[in-house]
């Protein structure tokens, strides 16, 4: 499954088309136009839908974990930062005897050790998950199609993109047609 | 309704969590046409109203950095104050907005879906406000810098064993990773409006912050995961902040303070508070924008019933803190305990008692959890309570500790009341402006749950009663 390559040079396409679109007014029968998509060998797909439709994802492309990964990686990253920057300041920048206690005074690192662990793991969560979707990006061809204002609304899309290799403009737009869908668009690239 | 025999009584399903006449068009006219409508003109004198008291804490905030913290009632023994009392009120509203959408997301609650986004920006006013009173309460708050770990040419470093310091790290932690997860999770709702919006301005306000959002599938299941692991994180969060907040207190030997149990009766405290001003947001919210079908009867009913739960754990930590305290056999503990139930501040004692331990026993009646008003009122005087007894708190202790001739007694003066005033209004200001910018119910999620009301999926098990 081709994801295609975010911040692509839009211009170099210009005056070509960048796929096909076809629109249902629920998830199930685009489910099933997704289901029926796959079946003819096409794999430049992409959907798109107004909430997180169950089970879409493994028919388009595939699950992709590595925004829990660079979570993971945040946490220690955010861990690792906290309770160094503690030990480093109580025993070597600045150490200073307060009754007696061990400069080390490893169970009063832990709430800012903890508080830093979340902090760099919220961070990496959310900015890994933009930054792998290819947000920010203001402009992308599937808004040229006027309907596709529902797609955040109330109206689901299945776009077979013309950069699949079993992809010809008639014999694509037959079989999006034979999908039962409320209007099937090309879109401008 | 008490005479119908138990096995009825149990057959009869729980109303639903969203009203099943909704639809994906009816969520999005419902929602998105409140920050796209024309405001009423009772939004516009809610506004002002606001917009005097937030300007009544600039004239506060201005005479206070003018003339300093002696403006308050703060002295020594009592240094706290009104500050550390607003400070540790605001702060516990706030757990209940985080608590709803990452607490109860984790564990499938559905009833979370239509509550979370409001609940999420009241507590992030929430916490704005509680992060002011510390910062002024400093005196010199322009050097607030001094507790962050920055390479001063002093070669000074934060105290790191001082409670205080992990304050600072776990309250801008919070305020951080809150609006970390409400963003996340509004994302795909401002799609929805720069797609709904009509007017050139609005259309590139919302385009800007959508961040070009189009729906696609890979990008609904990295935003989900993301969403999760956010909720994850804040859960455990959540529980931090409050503990830390309770060991200000703990960690210090003043009677009174210092007990272990501080840090979760004070997140149950701050769960109870929130809830009390969750109820009292939504209350007004769905009846004047006519939201009755998203955020139902269910949804008010079950807030009321975390109330008495964490209210329940309330009332059982003041038995212990009288109890512990007569237990220990220590003098200044019980001198203490017997000043806040007998003292020059015995008043503000049993207005808690009935405030907290009496009023939301009225939330085990299934008339009090179906009336909004009731449950409106038994929320104001839970906060109100919940006020009380941070002030008893922090005041009973500090104005009667171990010499009796270090002893006196604290009153609020003008300029500690228009600083609290000064704050509700903020917060009463924010959040009406939040109403009318932002969607304040999450339709990406309202959508999902209609959907499987629709397709007769029904919720999944353990949705909440």
């Amino acid at each position: 499954m081709q994801e295609e390559t975010p911040w692509i040079e839009d211009t170099e396409r210009q005056g070509q088309v960048y796929g096909i679109m076809v629109e249902f007014e629920e998830p199930e029968p685009l489910l099933a136009a997704a289901r029926r998509a796959r079946a003819q060998g096409y794999t430049c797909l992409d959907a798109y839908s107004p909430f997180a439709v169950e089970g879409l994802i493994e028919l388009i492309g595939e699950r992709d974990h590595r925004v829990a990964t660079m979570t993971l990686i945040g946490g220690l990253t955010g861990g690792v930062t906290g309770y160094v920057m503690q030990y480093f300041a109580a025993t070597v920048s600045y150490p200073f005897n307060i009754g007696g206690r061990p400069l080390h005074s490893a169970p009063a690192f832990i709430p800012v050790t903890f508080e830093l662990t979340i902090l760099f793991a919220a961070f990496f969560a959310l900015i890994s998950m933009l930054l792998m979707n290819g947000l920010p990006r203001p402009y992308h061809p599937v808004f040229n199609v006027p309907t596709f204002a529902r797609a955040s609304q109330d109206r689901f899309f299945l776009c077979i993109r013309a950069d699949d290799a079993r992809y010809d403009a008639a014999t694509t737009r037959t079989f999006l047609e034979s999908l039962g869908g409320v209007g099937v668009y090309d879109v401008d690239a | 309704m008490d005479q119908q025999p138990r096995e009825a009584k149990e057959a009869t399903p729980p109303p639903p969590v969203i009203d099943p006449r909704e639809s994906y068009a009816r969520i999005n006219r419902e929602v998105a046409g409140i920050p796209l409508g024309r405001p009423s003109l009772g939004w516009f004198l809610a506004a002002l109203l606001g917009l005097l008291l937030t300007g009544l804490l600039a004239v506060t905030i201005t005479w206070l950095l003018w003339r300093g913290v002696g403006i308050w009632g703060v002295m020594i023994p009592v240094a706290w104050g009104f500050a550390i009392t607003n400070f540790v009120w605001w702060i516990g509203i706030g757990h209940a907005g985080t608590f709803i959408s990452a607490f109860l997301l984790l564990m499938h609650q559905d009833w979370r879906t239509s509550i979370n986004r409001f609940a999420e920006a009241m507590t992030l006013f929430a916490v704005s406000c509680a992060g002011l009173f510390p910062l002024l309460h400093m005196g010199r708050p322009w050097l607030f810098y001094f507790l962050l770990p920055y390479p001063d040419t002093m070669g000074l470093w934060p105290q790191w064993r001082s409670p205080l310091v992990w304050d600072v790290f776990a309250v801008s932690t919070y305020l951080l990773v809150s609006l970390l997860f409400w963003y996340a999770g509004l994302v795909p709702d401002l799609a929805t409006m720069r797609d709904r919006a009509k007017s050139k301005l609005a259309k590139i306000l919302y385009g800007v912050f959508a961040l070009g959002w189009r729906g696609s599938a890979r990008h609904w299941q990295r935003q989900e995961l993301a969403y999760v692991l956010l909720a994850g994180l804040a859960t455990p969060l959540v529980i931090s902040v409050h503990s830390v907040v309770g060991l200000d207190f703990a960690a210090a030997i003043v009677p009174g303070w210092h007990s272990a149990f501080f840090p979760p009766y004070f997140v149950a405290g701050a769960i109870f508070s929130g809830f009390a001003m969750v109820l009292t947001l939504a209350i007004p919210l769905r009846s004047i924008y006519g939201l009755e079908g998203l955020i139902t009867q269910r949804h008010l009913s079950n807030m009321a019933k975390m109330m008495l739960v964490t209210g329940l754990i309330v009332d059982y930590s003041y038995a212990m803190e009288i109890f512990m305290s007569w237990y220990s056999d220590d003098k200044f503990e019980w001198a203490t305990t017997v000043y806040r139930m007998f003292g020059n501040y015995a008043f503000v004692f049993w207005i808690i008692i009935l405030c907290n331990i009496c009023m939301p026993q009225f939330f085990w009646f299934e008339r009090v959890r179906t009336s909004p008003l009731a449950l409106f009122v038994v929320a104001l005087f839970c906060q109100l309570g919940m006020w009380l007894e941070r002030y008893m708190i922090v005041i009973t202790s500090l104005a009667h500790d171990f010499m009796p001739s270090a002893w006196r007694t604290f009153h609020g003066t003008f300029w500690d009341w228009t600083m609290l005033i000064g704050t509700i209004g903020f917060f009463g200001l924010a959040f009406i402006l939040f109403v009318r910018v932002l969607p304040s119910i999450s339709m990406s999620e309202a959508r999902e749950l209609i959907h499987r009301v629709h397709k007769g999926l029904g919720e999944p098990p353990g949705s909440g009663g």
